[in-house]
């Protein structure tokens, strides 16, 4: 029983590890005032270069690195379209979403002899009571819970970025820029600087989630590892109200309905391709009961015109 | 000369296509393939024969409509991710019921187009619902949707009443339900034979899928120019497209129109899916990722600027482009991802096509200052 309940625990951190990085990532450019619908793009074409590092250099903590530096990449790209050129954020975002899955299926065809899905790293990242010397063999519960240091590093980067965003003079600046830049302009806030690290940022993050996902929860790239996942995540900022521990507790949710999938399919004999649809209804269900309450950031999405309104 | 260039709204797509064509070259060039070689066979080979052109031509048809429902909702100001979606229900609708359905020729098809327009548009509608009652945003809601029919559909064509034993897919739809213009019975039998025998040219193209899929979508395209443009209906649609709060405030029910545009966007993408199974697909088959049709359908659509009858050119010209990107890697082997490049770096230069007119406004103040 214990044991069911610690791997449903297990499976949920798991799960929720990929969208919580991306989900941080969301918090940090929609509350300085870019929309971001190019996470996805940026999730995948972290995933890819995650795998591919981790599978050359057999490091995976290199690999996830740079999965975060590809997703940033990706992210300049959205930063000087949306910033200093003021295009449409939606449609740079649906671009870039074309673009990272579009690089990351072509460079590993390049890569692995034209296959679509990179060849299995050698070392996962590691799990974390292996990491700190515990025998688990004497502790079967430890055992159910054994989790990857992913999941600590998301946990720790939830508190991170809650700082910052709350208790920084950084942080007061960027949600300014998010909710009336013309008014921190005026103060002598540079918005292109600040949105620009915000984008940078969320791009960053995106990338060390897919990085989580393509090494910690499986262990290659595929075309389908991101299936969606930027867009939950994105669903998680709202739901989570624009908060980073609010977007983390919705991203935990969101890894429970990934955590009962895969413990249902095992235990009733209610077919997995409905009990896959779980965390797709869940998020539409979330939202349709706690929508209502979320504010999202005053100027999300608009460009910012200096000396104008 | 410049400055009314600039101010074209052409121009910006012709520079989109541009910086696509160049962006795609850069790439392949880095990855050691030649872009010249590469867009030589795009071009030459691909326009070098009928039937390669007939197949494109076949491959438009489900592109311009997926094209044609994000259009749609973009003129009330909404953006419909879910074509996907709304296109996979389309496709289960035209198996199911082009199989189990026993209804004579002719019947058979209008009957199934029918019911998956209602379909696709009933799936946009409950985005639209969504949207109104509870005001979740139609970009997310319609994301969740497309993956929990991808996932309906994973089921059906798994379900052990339904799928060939011994594969992953539904049975084929009758003959009765076929839109094919011509029937590979005819194309069996003797005079068929003989036929493609004594005509090269036209035995080729008459091999393709050809079918009422294509004449179809055309004619929709018109349709809902005509809806938009020209009906009450269309001109109440677009203001609330333009101006949510100003449409409201002179009477215009927004919500019924958000409702309604969302249907016809829907019901447009449902017929693509019937017409792909009707046509070519016949049935449907355990998925492993999304087709992607929904996703062209976003930029056929963006790069029409959301007109309807630029739709049917733009949803040609992306045909083009993926069976020119299968013939890139079936002949020099580079990757076909490389067309998701292009079409990503097109879309690219669209969310900044703002920005000529500005620049065109911003070259005309600087003469007016330097007089």
């Amino acid at each position: 029983m214990f044991n069911t309940i610690f791997l449903a625990l297990a499976i949920t951190l798991m799960y929720a590890t990929p969208l919580c990085f991306t989900a941080l990532g969301g918090v940090i450019t929609q509350r300085a005032g870019v929309d971001n619908i190019g996470l996805e793009g940026m999730m995948a074409f972290g995933a890819f270069a995650a795998a591919a590092v981790a599978y050359f250099s057999e490091n995976p903590w290199l690999g996830l690195l740079f999965g975060g530096l590809a997703g940033a990449a990706l992210a300049l790209i959205h930063a000087f379209v949306s910033i200093s050129l003021k295009g449409d954020q939606t449609i740079s975002g649906i671009a870039i979403n074309f673009i990272g899955l579009g690089l990351a299926i072509f460079m590993t065809r390049l890569l692995f002899n034209g296959m679509a899905s990179t060849d299995a790293v050698l070392n996962k990242i590691p799990k974390l009571f292996k990491t700190l010397g515990v025998k688990l063999e004497n502790h079967p519960l430890l055992h159910a819970l054994e989790i990857d240091l992913t999941v600590v590093l998301a946990f720790i980067l939830v508190f991170v970025v809650h700082f910052v965003l709350y208790k920084t003079a950084f942080g007061l600046r960027l949600r300014a820029c998010g909710e009336h830049p013309a008014a921190a302009d005026t103060l002598g806030v540079s918005v292109v600087k600040i949105r620009y690290i915000a984008v940078l940022l969320s791009g960053l993050f995106a990338g060390l989630g897919g990085g989580a996902m393509t090494l910690a929860v499986i262990s290659h790239f595929t075309p389908t590892v991101i299936s969606g996942q930027g867009f939950i995540a994105l669903a998680a900022v709202i739901f989570g109200n624009w908060k980073p521990i609010g977007a983390a507790l919705a991203c935990l949710l969101f890894g429970f309905a990934q955590a009962l999938t895969v413990l249902l399919t095992s235990y009733t004999a209610l077919p997995t391709q409905i009990l896959a649809t779980l965390p797709y209804v869940l998020t539409l269900l979330v939202l349709i009961f706690f929508v209502g309450r979320a504010v999202p950031p005053k100027a999300n999405g608009q460009p910012y015109f200096k000396g104008e309104a | 000369m410049l400055k009314r260039f600039l101010k074209n709204s052409y121009s910006s797509i012709v520079l989109a296509l541009l910086f696509g064509f160049v962006s795609g070259a850069i790439i392949l060039a880095i990855a050691g393939y030649s872009p010249a070689e590469a867009y030589g066979i795009m071009f030459k080979t691909v326009l070098s024969k009928p039937k390669y052109i007939a197949q494109i031509i076949v491959n438009a048809a489900p592109i311009i409509l997926t094209g044609l429902a994000v259009a749609f909702a973009y003129n009330t100001g909404l953006f419909n991710i879910g074509a996907e979606g709304q296109y996979v229900a389309g496709t289960i609708v035209a198996a199911m019921l082009g199989h189990y359905l026993p209804l004579p020729a002719v019947i058979h098809p209008i009957f199934i187009l029918i019911v998956a327009f209602i379909a696709g548009g009933l799936l946009g509608a409950l985005a639209a619902w969504l949207k109104n009652r509870f005001g979740i945003h139609e970009v997310i809601s319609t994301i969740m949707l497309n993956w929990i029919i991808f996932y309906i559909n994973n089921f059906l064509a798994n379900h052990p009443k339904i799928k060939v034993p011994g594969s992953v897919h539904s049975p084929e739809i009758r003959p009765s339900a076929s839109l094919l213009f011509v029937s590979k019975e005819f194309l069996r039998s003797d005079s068929g034979r003989e036929l493609i025998k004594a005509k090269p040219v036209l035995g080729q193209i008459i091999r393709t899928p050809l079918s009422w899929g294509i004449p179809l979508a055309i004619v929709l395209g018109i349709v809902y120019w005509f809806i938009l443009k020209k009906t009450r209906l269309g001109y109440t649609m677009r203001a609330v497209g333009l101006n949510k709060d100003a449409a409201e405030f002179s009477g215009i029910p927004v919500k019924k129109n958000v409702f309604s545009s969302m249907f016809f966007a829907g019901g447009a993408a449902g017929l693509a899916g019937a017409i792909v199974v009707l046509s070519y697909g016949l049935y449907i088959s355990t998925l492993g990722a999304q087709e992607g049709y929904g996703w062209d359908g976003i930029s056929v659509s963006l790069i029409a600027r959301a007109n309807p009858i630029a739709c049917i050119f733009s949803g040609i010209l992306f045909a083009f482009l993926r069976f020119g990107g299968q013939m890139i890697q079936s002949r020099i082997q580079a990757p076909t991802e490389i067309i998701n490049i292009m079409i990503g770096s097109i879309v690219l230069a669209i969310a900044v096509s703002g920005l000529l007119p500005r620049l065109a406004d911003y070259l005309e103040r600087r003469e007016k200052s330097n007089v």
